[in-house]
């Protein structure tokens, strides 16, 4: 059987080459394949949300607006330059791991996860100011005399108010939590970059996990003008 | 994918990131213009092109050596229009009659 003795030998010089794997390359094309249709189905995911908001942004337009209106616009574009920045230092993990520059690596994995702790922490203030205002939807939600933008004189609804921020909490707070994972995840990688378990051959699972961070920045690319920016002119 | 182009791809990420950076004011910015009906219209635009960008370049779907890659990306894409598409057109003309 000398066949799969050469077999075995290779899988000993290439540890991280599974073995029902013809190649380095088929393995990470495989890998990126699953990643995607994740993707995929976290598009539907989060596009089962959008959906329902358009259906009562449309609707309620004049009291999602008024909602709309009492949200920190400032906290929310900072939160969306730093998702940019994150994703930024996230390609450049990726080339940095594909070019063996092991500092590059280390410190862009790292900034990624301050960016992010930062996104969650900005967040965080947001919400507190969503609880101080009793903007949370439940039975302490009070959203009175909020008038409708370009209508003067005319109150928003607060039961209608209350699907918008029923609706914002639960889309930011789905993201935040995909934010959390990909904390998780790149705590991960950050662990194993600094044992030197990447090479220029084997880097898959930091294009992975660029790849599950990326999406996460796409759905706050839509969130942001949605959730924020209904209607702001003055 | 970009480990098999010859040439750098650090100018390309930058590029993307100061439009992505411009893509973000320009939303803000135009939010506080009272455009009527084309506000959202303008929003989504911005936030569309912004995303294929993030896609096409940080995702590496454009050098993506696997055509399936894109076949995966295209019918997400098309499920969530059709999702959207289909429940707008009940939604949005319920009024016309």
């Amino acid at each position: 059987m000398p066949d799969s003795t050469a077999v075995l030998h290779q899988e000993e010089d290439r540890p991280e080459l599974l073995h029902h794997f013809a190649d380095a390359e088929q393995q990470r094309d495989a890998s990126s394949l699953g990643m995607w249709v994740f993707l995929a189905t976290e598009v539907m995911f989060f596009g089962g949300l959008f959906c329902a908001y358009l259906v009562y942004r449309r609707w309620y337009f004049g009291d999602f607006a008024a909602a709309s209106k009492s949200i920190n616009m400032a906290l929310g574009a900072t939160n969306t330059a730093v998702l940019i920045c994150s994703s930024l230092t996230v390609v450049l993990a990726v080339w940095a791991a594909q070019t063996a520059r092991r500092t590059l690596l280390l410190v862009s994995l790292a900034i990624t996860m301050l960016l992010g702790v930062t996104f969650l922490g900005i967040k965080g203030i947001e919400y507190r100011d969503k609880f101080v205002e009793h903007h949370v939807p439940g039975a302490s939600f009070s959203f009175e005399h909020e008038s409708i933008p370009g209508h003067p004189g005319q109150y928003a609804n607060p039961r209608h108010a209350q699907i918008f921020f029923s609706l914002y909490f639960v889309m930011t707070g789905l993201h935040a939590l995909h934010m959390i994972i990909g904390l998780g995840i790149f705590l991960w990688l950050l662990i194993m970059a600094w044992k030197g378990r990447f090479t220029p051959e084997y880097n898959t699972p930091i294009e992975i996990g660029g790849l599950y961070w990326h999406f996460v920045d796409i759905i706050w690319i839509y969130l942001f003008p949605l959730l924020y920016l209904i209607d702001r002119h003055p | 994918m970009s480990a098999h182009s010859k040439s750098s791809p650090l100018p390309m990420y930058f590029a993307v990131f100061f439009a992505l950076l411009v893509g973000t004011g320009l939303t803000v910015f135009a939010a506080t213009l009272d455009l009527g009906r084309f506000n959202a219209a303008v929003a989504l635009s911005i936030a569309t092109v912004k995303a294929t960008l993030v896609a096409l370049f940080f995702m590496h779907v454009w050098h993506a050596s696997e055509k399936l890659t894109r076949l995966v990306v295209i019918s997400a894409l098309f499920f969530l229009l059709l999702l959207l598409g289909l429940t707008m057109t009940d939604y949005a003309t319920r009024l016309w009659s």
